[in-house]
């Protein structure tokens, strides 16, 4: 048996709340607000509440999709990102790069997001960025 | 950090009478829930206290029926004040925790900490450590019942208007153990809107108290609005003390009401 508790920083916005996870035998089963956090001071929202609900759950994308005629279908990632690619330069060619917006992540590091907004701005050709904490 | 808990604790372990036991780690200045299991690593144990006394309280009784589920014929040790002891006694009668397999260890609340928590009995039965402190008045329900019946739904009701519905104050209680919430009930609350209906929300909430309130105040801790919980679930308390002569957590023997008109 092995019931560890991981302190950690609530991977939703970039408040960045103090949160304790609860492990029980290598799974994920709760998730408390750190009362020693200056931050948050022991409060979450309710996306922090429910961090360890998404980890292992079913509906999680694990492998990328395609959609074709309303379908989405699993795909590799060279077929979804040749996919990807094409449409985007279609829809930049035939309506122009402000037809185009990207939407950041804060579950994405910071490079990450840094790449986001400089692939938009210097490959498609638009200022058209925001980002999920924007709620 | 209790020096008299760990030894105590040291004991339990070293004797083999426990699994483990559930308490509070000290971990880069945070203090974090623990079940320790290893008498080395009783050294960074801690008992709650960051800046001021018990600021640093969790839900381990909560933590405790999580392990317990998964290993129901091992025995734990978990650290209670006198609130949590209240909880275990609920809890052993909801049958949520088996009272053969759970070992409290108990220490005691300062004045300081039972004044602000205005606490009926700041101390466990089972005290290894800690004052064995004085009942201390809450004056908050009493401020409140002064106001007069209407200024006093409106007091609420402006409360209640606050609500984000983070859901913090149900799934930080150790006493809130049900499968399917009522709160998450469409017919009784509608969703997509915030505050959550208002007084509806937080008025079932405190009903679903009667019986389980154990007045550990972890709900207004965790309620990122302010809102007075305490207070409201307190004069919960003192309707079911009034009118059911039921003080919840006091004896392993009283009935809950709800065990009563349920059953």
């Amino acid at each position: 048996m092995e019931f560890k508790t991981v302190l950690t920083t609530c991977p939703y916005c970039g408040c960045g709340c103090g949160m304790v996870l609860e492990v029980l035998d290598g799974r994920l089963v709760g998730t408390l607000p750190s009362k020693t956090s200056p931050v948050n001071e022991g409060k979450l929202c309710v996306k922090g509440w429910t961090v360890h609900e998404f980890v292992a759950s079913p509906q999680r994308l694990i492998k990328p999709m395609v959609r074709e005629d309303d379908i989405l279908e699993e795909s590799s990632w060279d077929e979804a990102l040749e996919t990807a690619a094409r449409r985007l330069r279609e829809i930049k060619e035939t309506h122009g790069p402000d037809s185009i917006a990207m939407f950041a992540s804060a579950k994405c590091t910071n490079e990450e997001n840094y790449l986001l907004q400089r692939f938009s701005r210097a490959a498609i050709g638009t200022n058209n960025v925001d980002h999920c904490a924007r709620l | 950090m209790s020096q008299k808990i760990k030894e105590y604790v040291q004991g339990l372990l070293s004797e083999g009478k426990i699994k483990g036991f559930l308490g509070l780690r000290e971990e880069h200045g945070h203090i974090l829930p623990h079940l320790f299991c290893d008498v080395q690593k009783l050294e960074h144990m801690s008992m709650g206290d960051k800046g001021g006394p018990g600021d640093a309280r969790y839900p381990l009784n909560q933590l405790l029926i999580r392990v317990a589920r998964e290993y129901p014929d091992d025995t734990f040790a978990v650290l209670v004040r006198g609130c949590d002891e209240r909880g275990l006694r609920e809890l052993f009668k909801w049958e949520q925790l088996s009272e053969e397999r759970v070992i409290p260890v108990g220490i005691g609340c300062p004045d300081e900490l039972a004044k602000a928590c205005g606490c009926e009995k700041p101390f466990p039965d089972c005290l290894i450590d800690g004052p064995q402190g004085e009942r201390a008045e809450s004056e908050k329900v009493a401020r409140i019942d002064g106001m007069g019946l209407e200024a006093r739904l409106e007091f609420w009701v402006t409360e209640f208007d606050r609500c984000i519905k983070c859901f913090g104050c149900r799934n930080v209680c150790p006493m809130c153990f049900c499968n399917e919430c009522s709160l998450e009930e469409e017919s009784l609350v509608g969703t997509g809107e915030i505050p959550p209906d208002n007084p509806t929300f937080h008025l079932v909430r405190a009903v679903h108290m009667v019986g389980r309130c154990i007045d550990c105040g972890l709900c207004e801790e965790a309620c990122p609005a302010d809102i007075p919980l305490r207070t409201l679930y307190k004069k919960v308390a003192e309707i079911v003390g009034e009118e059911l002569g039921y003080r919840t957590g006091y004896t392993l023997e009283e009935k809950s009401p709800f065990t009563i008109i349920g059953g």
